[in-house]
């Protein structure tokens, strides 16, 4: 019932987003018969010029996808983000099955058949052509069927790189952990599939030789030509071109706070009478460094500890000032700019409930240390395992619970601490619940986690091509406590508020804005 | 044929050594066992299989010499499974060698419903039936006004009537013999069947082990003493000696 509700309400986003995804799937789809099918009869009537491209097609589709979209996003003329290079991947992981079922159906044809062809004066072309692919056609078809479904959930994953399509769901759902939002997108992408499926074995049955076969013929003939225009037509207006010369697109990461860190970036420069394009809920820190560093994004917020090891591969620093200096070279080699802290970090946090923190008159996990003999613990599975999570801290700290800790689940551990199921966490610094429960952040006084500002990182070009453009981010500088973080998260994670409006009152609250377009 | 050698025919069959002459409008049969080399042998004459030594004259030009796809086009082709293609109608099947040769659409359409006339499949009836909606016995005739539709001048037959029930080969016997009186192509047809041979040759060649044992008009040959003719002609005594 949720999910209905959800549905009506978002019913113009959620038709554009199906949309999307049809087109996608159906443009992808089509390429994938248009290169398919030629290299299919190739390695069909030559097995050994075939078999490499079978053999690649294989490797493809073992490619994770996430890691095909990164892999691809810094390439020139395919690459970027958007519907071009999800076309891209999606083309990839449906050449397989296409080649496949053609290789199958052109070898599968009787051959009395190809005798009967050749002796009546037809060439290799000829019998191609008038025998061999007409009589693949309902196996060609049961392969595009394969790989249109297949299309339909890969799909999904696009909405990491920006093409949109139901995976806006499944991944706002994700972060926002809202199992309706995650379903909104999941069971219509599912229903899309089936149809798809359903819709597809009744063209391949029809296809089979046999009864009215010319009208059948010529029916598979006009859809196809209406499908490959309809494609091209949505294809050409998906694939609008990204921006022009003036414009800043601003990036973010696929969790709350990134976006609305990202609205409030896109705003600022707005303010400043900038043109902006948002590119916001990219798949992840990968994703991102490889947008900015392709030039598909100009400017989005990291953090520099995840800057340090996970973009830079660097040990783990714990000195503030020494991991923002080394962030900030690096991205200097690569042509990028790290801009001020926002003044935040949203690291890892070691929390108690306030009540135990206020009567034990605990400040530091170092003062937690004395009372945690008496404590349950919990932890999430990664904190759990990582060099850097629990097993570190309890050395660095002495920490010693009354019981092991329980691994549990990130989306319940605020509740569990606030329902005294467990005594001490650790969170997320910036989660809304640690105010909603009234939870305590002890402080990291031996310095064991390593910092993780909140930090605008941008293109170096696009800042000198845009001299208002670093005074309107400098201008935020040290601007967002983490108090109001934790408020906006909240706003947007609980209270389903638009992290658009919940930016633009941040940053009315902040200083009146000048009202001017550049 | 001169000295024709196949090495590696259909089947294991082979060709040593195949000397025949074969006259405008005649029908030759080939009978033989199997694995005798008859199906390689009318394989031999429309290209489909290149002679490892000998060369094969067709009007009076070798065929290695032909461009195999206007040879081919020329000689007209009935296979045992006769090999309708599935995808198409009764019509497009007998259109098929018309439309290799670009012909005029209307002269094709007339084309087709004369050779559905002549093999007795009223065109009305049949032009726009799938072929796979056929009888044993129609299919067989569809082979056969394909095979003619582009007025070939040379009629290969490999046992085209085998897979049919009596009555029904019979039956085509009868057409074919009216068609060939109205057409009068030079035919090879290959088949296991003596009788049939009888029936509708004007000579008769045995093929045995790869070479031709004898090769004479109908008549003459019932009398052959030849021991590899002999066991061939044994059936259809028997068969006489019970009417008798």
């Amino acid at each position: 019932m949720r999910l209905l509700a959800f549905l009506a309400a978002h019913r113009a986003e959620f038709l554009a987003l199906l949309a999307q995804h049809v087109l996608l799937v159906g443009a992808s789809t089509l390429a994938a018969v248009a290169i398919g099918v030629p290299f299919g009869v190739l390695a069909a009537r030559r097995p050994r010029l075939g078999a490499p491209v079978v053999w690649i097609a294989n490797v493809v589709q073992t490619i994770p996808s996430l890691a095909m979209f990164g892999f691809l996003l810094p390439l020139p003329l395919i690459g970027g983000l958007g519907a071009r290079v999800a076309i891209v991947v999606l083309i990839l992981y449906a050449l397989l099955p296409v080649i496949r079922t053609t290789i199958a159906g052109v070898r599968g044809v009787d051959p009395a058949l190809v005798e009967a062809g050749t002796a009546l004066g037809m060439t290799p072309q000829q019998l191609l052509w008038r025998v061999q692919l007409p009589l693949a056609v309902p196996s060609i078809v049961a392969g595009v069927r394969v790989a249109a479904v297949i299309g339909v959930g890969t799909a999904t994953i696009a909405a990491a790189v920006g093409a949109g399509g139901l995976g806006e769901y499944i991944f706002r759902g994700l972060s926002m952990v809202d199992p309706t939002v995650i379903l909104a997108g999941a069971i219509p992408a599912a229903a899309l599939a089936l149809t798809v499926d359903g819709a597809l074995l009744l063209a391949e049955r029809a296809l089979r030789p046999g009864r009215s076969a010319r009208r059948s013929t010529r029916a598979a003939v006009a859809a196809g030509i209406a499908a490959a225009l309809v494609t091209t037509v949505a294809v050409a207006a998906v694939m609008r071109p990204s921006g022009g010369r003036g414009v800043v697109r601003v990036g973010s990461k696929n969790f709350t706070e990134q976006i609305i860190l990202g609205e409030i970036v896109a705003q600022t420069l707005e303010h400043a009478g900038l043109t902006v394009e948002r590119r916001l809920n990219l798949g992840g820190t990968f994703i991102a460094d490889r947008a900015l560093r392709s030039g598909d994004i100009d400017v989005y917020v990291e953090y520099t500890g995840t800057a340090d090891t996970a973009v830079f591969k660097e040990p783990v620093e714990t000195d503030r000032q020494r991991v923002l200096d080394r962030v900030r070279r690096r991205y200097a080699e690569g042509g990028l700019t790290l801009l001020e802290p926002l003044g935040f970090e949203n690291t890892f946090a070691i929390l108690v409930r306030g009540e135990d923190a206020r009567r034990l008159h605990l400040r530091t996990i170092e003062d937690a240390a004395s009372a945690a003999h008496a404590w349950q613990a919990g932890f999430g599975y990664e904190f759990l395992q990582r060099a850097d999570g629990y097993p570190g801290l309890s050395e660095k700290y002495g920490l010693r619970f009354a019981a092991p800790p329980r691994a549990m689940d990130l989306s319940l551990i605020y509740r569990a601490l606030a329902e005294h199921q467990v005594d001490l966490i650790a969170g997320d610094a910036t989660s809304g619940l640690i105010a909603a429960y009234d939870l305590f952040m002890l402080e990291d006084n031996r310095h064991y986690f390593p910092p993780y500002d909140a930090v605008p990182v941008a293109r170096a070009a696009t800042l000198l091509n845009h001299p208002a453009m670093r005074a309107a981010l400098d201008g935020l500088a040290g601007r967002i406590a983490i108090a109001e973080m934790r408020r906006m998260n909240q706003a947007v994670d609980a209270g389903h508020q638009d992290p658009a409006a919940v930016a633009r009152g941040f940053l009315a609250r902040l200083e009146p804005m000048p009202r001017s377009k550049g | 044929m001169r000295g024709v050698h196949v090495t590696r025919g259909g089947a294991g069959a082979v060709l040593r050594g195949v000397d025949l002459d074969i006259e405008p409008g005649e029908t030759i049969a080939l009978v033989g066992r199997s694995g005798a080399g008859k199906s390689t042998l009318l394989k031999v004459i429309n290209g489909l299989i290149a002679p490892d030594a000998g060369e094969v004259l067709v009007d009076g030009r070798a065929t290695r010499d032909w461009n195999p796809f206007e040879l081919r086009r020329r000689i007209g082709y009935v296979l045992q499974d006769i090999g309708l293609f599935p995808h198409m109608t009764v019509g497009a099947n007998v259109a098929v060698v018309p439309r290799l040769l670009d012909w005029e659409p209307a002269r094709i359409a007339q084309r087709v419903d004369g050779m559905l006339d002549l093999v007795g499949l009223p065109p009305a009836t049949y032009r726009e039936r799938p072929s796979l909606e056929l009888s044993g016995g129609q299919r067989q005739r569809v082979g056969v006004a394909r095979a003619l539709a582009a007025d070939p001048p040379i009629l290969l037959m490999d046992e085209p009537f085998g897979a049919l029930d009596p009555v029904t080969r019979a039956e085509l016997h009868r057409e074919f013999r009216r068609i060939q009186a109205q057409v009068r192509k030079t035919v090879v047809i290959v088949t296991h069947d003596m009788a049939e041979a009888f029936a509708l040759a004007t000579r008769i060649g045995v093929l045995d082990a790869g070479v031709i044992a004898q090769l004479e008009a109908p008549k003459t040959l019932a009398r052959s003493t030849d021991p590899r003719v002999r066991p061939l002609l044994e059936p259809l005594l028997e068969a006489r000696a019970i009417f008798a």
